[in-house]
């Protein structure tokens, strides 16, 4: 029997068993809605498209499953690029299909046409421009294919109206065949001999662990290795959660706003063992500058990554779960207990802290609280700036996959619609968006998608009147012009959740901070918000200046 | 910058060539000369791009078009271990009295006459691309009006 191609991609969708789908109607994408109308799996219609991928892409970071999104062609396609490049920059395995007009109208300035896969082809793992309806179903088997493995990504469907209306047989292939397209996973055994020698005669060794930790399902393997070899840990922001901060030997996060011994740590060490992660400018500061000392072991899916910004000597191109795996069998701890003492002295004398403060809300405290009322076991979304630093820096990860944020692209607006897709994909996780001010204000139209499907998603404002990042850096670097930064002209965010349907909590004082998130934390039908009037010019320290190295890092006057 | 000839075997469909392309433009890379065509497989094309650029972002560059789905094999290439070739065609003013030393020049070069006309002859001239740049170079003197030369095609020899 003969099916359209709307058919054929709501039949595919179930054949890849999908809980889930996000997205926005429109002209050439009716044929696909048409079918979407009684599909098993659950839709969620978000509010702009940016929400639908956004959510598509907190979905996918939370459950480890390919998140998938649709929207329809010209405005509706064009409005997802932010979540795709998002999505892309941290190797977030998406879906998206897009409709596009016609095929004998492509390329007329049709009514809401717009190229995208031309648009999209920079910030995509792959993306398709279906031509034949033949191969449409082989098609969608590649995309989920592609999204999912190797170092994952977003890939675009563009499908032309007359396409989704044609019709053809329906079969779904059970493998995806791609000659060009042939991950490797396995690390090449010499390699891996090698980084363990290295391992064993090192004396000053340190972990760097990142995302694709998190993304591979390694952090069992990396906790095991830990153990095995009592090496210290420090991970990037995209690699929190996959070994516990909790832990003595964890350095916390490295990096532009890392610890201070986590930056010394790495800048002194004469091992440097990378996993599942990319030496990032955020990271490195000033390459020429970064951990001279030392020899480098880099485990990455993603050969690109590899010799990108730094020599290695050991590179190992595979899973970061299958070649620790492979470590971990035959590695034997090395000698390190003075520089293990030394790093713990540091550790000690150095961490994170901020000057508290009876008469003004500081926003650390805020997300200390947030931590201690949940024992650390909720899910951490965050916008991006200084909410971002705040929620990485006082929060003590211990779980991978319960910290989502924009890493890469640095998305503000990302946070909200990430938390709607991280609490479908987990019902029985306590999520939160730790947010600023400014970037709730950047996908605020979601709360009525949390309100309709009852998700008591707890959206913390640390409200301090600024875009707080950008005025930290006019203040240190660019002589305290506050051009264009103070956003103390805002909407009453009480009202506006109430407006939406959800809860809204104001906190002046710090006596009040407990009892709101307690408060919020009683709800479980509807999203909260809370908006908490914190110190409008506290700064995130440590700070590395951008492009600087570890000796100009800017700690704050408690260290 | 040093100049690097890259071989290129890709999907043969829409789209791979604005991908690989676009590769090189992300970074303000221009490339020198570009030919695409069919190979022994029709399914599959091979590009052969020549572009000028840091050995370190070339190498980035190499290892980013492996990432790409739709290509299947990249090799650089030199004159050394593979056979380089161009044509051109090259259209001189030539008056009555100045055919004969162009034709002369020509023949060295085994170049061919295509076209000829009462002001102009037009030679085709294949070869390494030094070839064709001294070609061109005493063809200069005699003014010439249009010159138009392909993308280079670059075989890897045969290993023995």
């Amino acid at each position: 029997m003969k099916k359209t191609g709307a058919e054929i991609i709501v039949e595919s969708l179930k054949e890849e068993k999908i809980e889930c789908m996000f997205g926005y109607p429109g002209g050439v994408v009716i044929p696909i809605f048409h079918h979407l109308f009684n599909a098993p799996f659950k839709f969620i219609l978000a509010r702009h498209e940016q929400g639908a991928v956004h959510a598509a892409d907190g979905y996918a970071r939370a459950s480890g499953r390919v998140g998938v999104c649709i929207a329809t062609s010209g405005p509706g396609a064009t409005n997802l690029v932010t979540g795709i490049a998002t999505a892309n920059m941290d190797s977030v395995p998406l879906v998206i299909f897009t409709g596009q007009v016609s095929r004998e109208m492509i390329g007329n300035d049709a009514f809401q046409e717009a190229d995208i896969t031309g648009i999209t082809r920079p910030i995509t793992k792959h993306n398709y421009l279906v031509q034949d309806i033949n191969d449409l179903a082989r098609t969608i088997k590649e995309a989920f294919y592609i999204a999912s493995t190797g170092r994952p990504g977003p890939v675009v469907i563009d499908v032309p109206v007359d396409i989704s209306k044609g019709e053809t047989k329906f079969h779904y292939p059970e493998k995806a065949v791609i000659r060009s397209y042939k991950p490797v996973t396995e690390g090449h055994p010499r390699q891996i001999q090698k980084a363990c020698r290295l391992i064993e005669s090192s004396k000053r060794p340190v972990i760097y662990s990142g995302g694709g930790v998190i993304i591979s399902n390694a952090s069992e393997e990396l906790r095991n290795f830990v153990k095995k070899t009592g090496i210290p840990i420090t991970t990037t922001l995209m690699g929190l959660g996959a070994y516990p901060e909790t832990d003595p030997l964890s350095l916390k996060m490295l990096g532009m706003h890392g610890t201070y011994y986590a930056n010394h740590a790495v800048n002194e060490c004469d091992l440097l063992i990378a996993v599942g992660a990319r030496f990032d400018d955020r990271v490195t500061g000033k390459v020429s500058e970064f951990a001279t000392g030392a020899q480098v072991i880099h485990i990455d899916i993603d050969p690109s990554s590899v010799q990108k910004s730094v020599e290695v000597d050991v590179p190992i191109v595979g899973d970061c779960r299958l070649v620790l795996a492979e470590i971990n069998k035959s590695v034997k701890a090395p000698q390190i207990g003075p520089w293990v003492d030394r790093l713990m002295k540091m550790k000690a004398e150095n961490p994170l802290n901020y000057r508290d403060s009876e008469s003004v809300i500081k926003p650390q405290y805020v997300v200390e609280k947030i931590d201690e009322l949940t024992e650390g076991k909720a899910i951490i979304c965050t916008e991006v700036g200084q909410n971002q630093m705040w929620a990485a820096q006082f929060y003590d990860y211990t779980e991978p996959r319960s910290f989502i944020s924009s890493g890469g692209l640095g998305t503000m607006g990302y946070g909200f619609p990430a938390a709607i897709g991280a609490q479908l994909a987990r019902p029985d996780s306590r999520v939160f968006d730790i947010a600023g001010d400014g970037s709730i204000q950047m996908n605020i139209q979601e709360m009525i998608v949390a309100v309709q499907h009852r998700l008591p998603i707890i959206i913390t404002i640390l409200n301090n009147g600024f875009l707080g990042m950008v005025r930290q850096w006019q203040q240190l670097f660019w002589d305290k012009r506050y051009s264009h930064t103070c956003i103390n002209f805002q909407p009453d965010f009480v009202k506006l959740a109430e407006a939406y349907g959800a809860m809204g909590i104001r906190v002046d004082h710090k006596k009040d901070v407990v009892p709101a998130l307690q408060k919020a934390l009683s709800v479980t039908d509807r999203p909260i918000v809370l908006d908490i009037h914190v110190d409008r010019e506290e700064n995130v320290y440590p700070i590395i200046p951008a492009g600087k190295s570890v000796k100009e890092m800017i700690t704050s006057e408690l260290i | 910058m040093s100049q690097h000839v890259i071989s290129v075997k890709v999907e043969n469909r829409a789209g791979v060539l604005a991908r690989v392309a676009g590769l090189f433009s992300a970074r303000g890379y221009n490339i020198d000369s570009l030919a695409v065509s069919e190979t022994e497989q029709t399914d599959v094309s091979v590009m052969t791009i020549v572009v000028r650029g840091d050995d370190r972002v070339i190498e980035q560059v190499k290892k980013q078009l492996n990432k790409l789905i739709d290509v299947i094999k990249i090799s650089e290439h030199n004159l050394v271990t593979s056979v380089q070739r161009e044509l051109a065609l090259i259209k001189v003013n030539a008056s009555p009295a100045k055919r004969a030393e162009i034709y002369q020049l020509g023949e060295i070069f085994r170049a061919e006459i295509v076209d000829i006309s009462r002001k102009t002859i037009t030679l085709e001239v294949t070869g390494e691309p030094d070839k064709i740049d001294n070609l061109i170079e005493l063809l200069r003197p005699y003014v010439i009006k249009e010159l138009i030369r392909t993308g280079r095609l670059s075989l890897a020899k045969e290993k023995e």
